[in-house]
């Protein structure tokens, strides 16, 4: 135990890195998986084809070849860029695959009659969309949303493997320090339990509070 | 297609499409252009840069990682499947003292990090005198991470088939446990197949974690490779190249097992795929 408290200042940088990771590739997520998920329900053909190849193309490559693509090989061709905001761009840019599949389904079930009185109203596509299918699509995908959110706080530890210290890279460094893992790698993995409990906490409470069930 | 949020357009609606293809197509192009021009400006679009993946000795190298990719995610795959069955009937099972360790370990593994069980079993094992040969140091945290997930997608299945199954199953004089077995398990099998494939296409991302443990897989063997030729990112993009291939016929074969079943709504998934 005392391995944990000697080092907690330690911990306590690289929980901060890991909760930054994933606050800021969690809104990035969301804002490129909103544009993308727009995409795919215009009327336009090129937009749909390249929100189809955007979620097909992210959702079906390792996130970690991603990671280890941006931060070894963009330097190559003259992109240099911090490590903790290279992680971020390429957490982000991946789930928001995911978001945008998530919110995907959230658009199908709001049902055709809304699209359509809002189009008798007289509401142009952006307008339609932005106040009368995604509010509603918004709300039955919480749940999934959710779980997007906890699995990509358990995604930032892969930042770990490229050399960002997060809280997984502390917990191994102490661990490579003091040579006692059992403490150590379970008070890592309670700190992201409780990231996890916390996050389904607040979309639980969401879900109830806007949840809407067909 | 859902035409949810547009009507056939009209001549108006028309010149708009129009133009937002243009738009649409001239900034991928732009993007394409800027990313041509980087790579020129950096000198890595030379000949001589990319000539050594026209070569076989390359390719037999990278195929041979990606069989190692292969084998370790079949392995993992065949070991989360198994605890994953197991663990979701243990959450269905009558008995407390079965259901509540499983739902523990359930709920609690989906809260730790594939990469933090890779570090325990790579530094934390040994110390305790298990060192594991390095495959099933892959293999290992994979299957546990992943079981589950698996357990999730079964338990989600076996809910979904009709509850008149299992009564029917029990009133021709079956055990609960044939009636598991004959009846109910080959319906739920067969309805989460889908979600199988796809989950099995997360596991297969989730190897690339051999990186870490340096078991040659397809991205360490594209590590080996980088560092012996100095070829960084035309080495990674290849590999990232057959990750994309590979993975997007598996997850086709997902979406063409769910078509052929009309009628029969996937249960509904708890885990993100990611």
């Amino acid at each position: 135990m005392s391995a944990v408290l000697d080092h907690l200042p330690e911990f306590w940088e690289g929980l901060l890195v890991t909760l930054q990771l994933t606050a800021a590739s969690f809104a990035g997520a969301a804002a490129v998986g909103l544009v993308i998920t727009a995409m795919r329900v215009s009327p336009v053909g090129v937009l749909r084809a390249i929100g189809t190849a955007y979620v097909e193309t992210f959702q079906n490559l390792p996130l970690l070849v991603l990671l280890v693509l941006a931060v070894f090989g963009l330097p190559e061709i003259g992109i240099k860029a911090g490590l903790l905001t290279t992680a971020v761009v390429v957490i982000a840019l991946y789930e928001a695959a995911y978001i945008a599949e998530a919110l995907r389904s959230g658009v199908n079930a709001v049902s055709a009659g809304q699209g359509e009185a809002a189009r008798a109203l007289g509401l142009s596509f952006g307008q339609s969309l932005r106040h009368v299918v995604l509010p509603q699509a918004l709300r039955t995908v919480i749940q999934p949303l959710g779980n997007v959110f906890i699995a990509l706080t358990m995604n930032t530890s892969l930042a770990a493997a490229v050399g960002v210290v997060d809280l997984t890279a502390a917990a191994n460094r102490v661990n490579l320090a003091e040579a006692q893992p059992i403490p150590i790698f379970v008070g890592a993995g309670l700190a992201y339990a409780l990231i996890a409990a916390c996050a389904g906490f607040v979309t639980g409470r969401l879900e109830r509070r806007l949840g809407m069930v067909r | 297609m859902s035409n949810l949020l547009f009507d056939e357009p009209g001549p108006r609606a028309r010149r708009r499409i129009r133009i937002a293809t243009v738009a649409g197509t001239v900034a991928v192009l732009a993007l394409l252009a800027l990313a041509v021009r980087q790579f020129a400006a950096n000198g890595q679009l030379d000949a001589a840069r990319w000539q050594p993946y026209a070569t076989w000795p390359m390719w037999r190298y990278l195929l041979s990682g990606l069989w190692s990719t292969a084998l370790a995610a079949v392995v993992s795959a065949a070991l989360a499947m198994a605890a994953g069955l197991a663990l979701a009937m243990g959450r269905l099972s009558r008995r407390r003292w079965v259901r509540l360790p499983a739902a523990a370990y359930v709920e609690a593994v989906r809260t730790i990090p594939a990469l933090l069980l890779v570090y325990v079993v790579l530094f934390a094992l040994p110390r305790y005198g298990l060192d594991l040969p390095l495959f099933w140091k892959l293999t290992v945290p994979l299957a546990v991470s992943n079981a589950a997930a698996f357990a999730e997608i079964f338990r989600a299945g076996i809910l979904s088939v009709e509850r008149g199954q299992g009564e029917a199953g029990l009133a021709v004089g079956l055990t609960p446990g044939q009636t598991m077995r004959m009846i109910v398990l080959p319906q739920a099998a067969r309805r989460v197949l889908p979600s199988i494939v796809s989950q099995s296409v997360g596991l297969l991302k989730d190897t690339s974690l051999g990186f870490v443990v340096s078991y040659a897989e397809l991205l360490y063997s594209g590590k080996v490779l980088a560092t012996y030729n100095g070829l960084l990112i035309q080495t990674y993009i290849v590999v990232a190249l057959i990750y994309l291939v590979v993975n997007a016929s598996l997850s086709k074969l997902a979406r063409v097992l769910e078509a052929r079943r009309p009628g029969v709504r996937p249960p509904r998934r708890r885990f993100a795929r990611v």
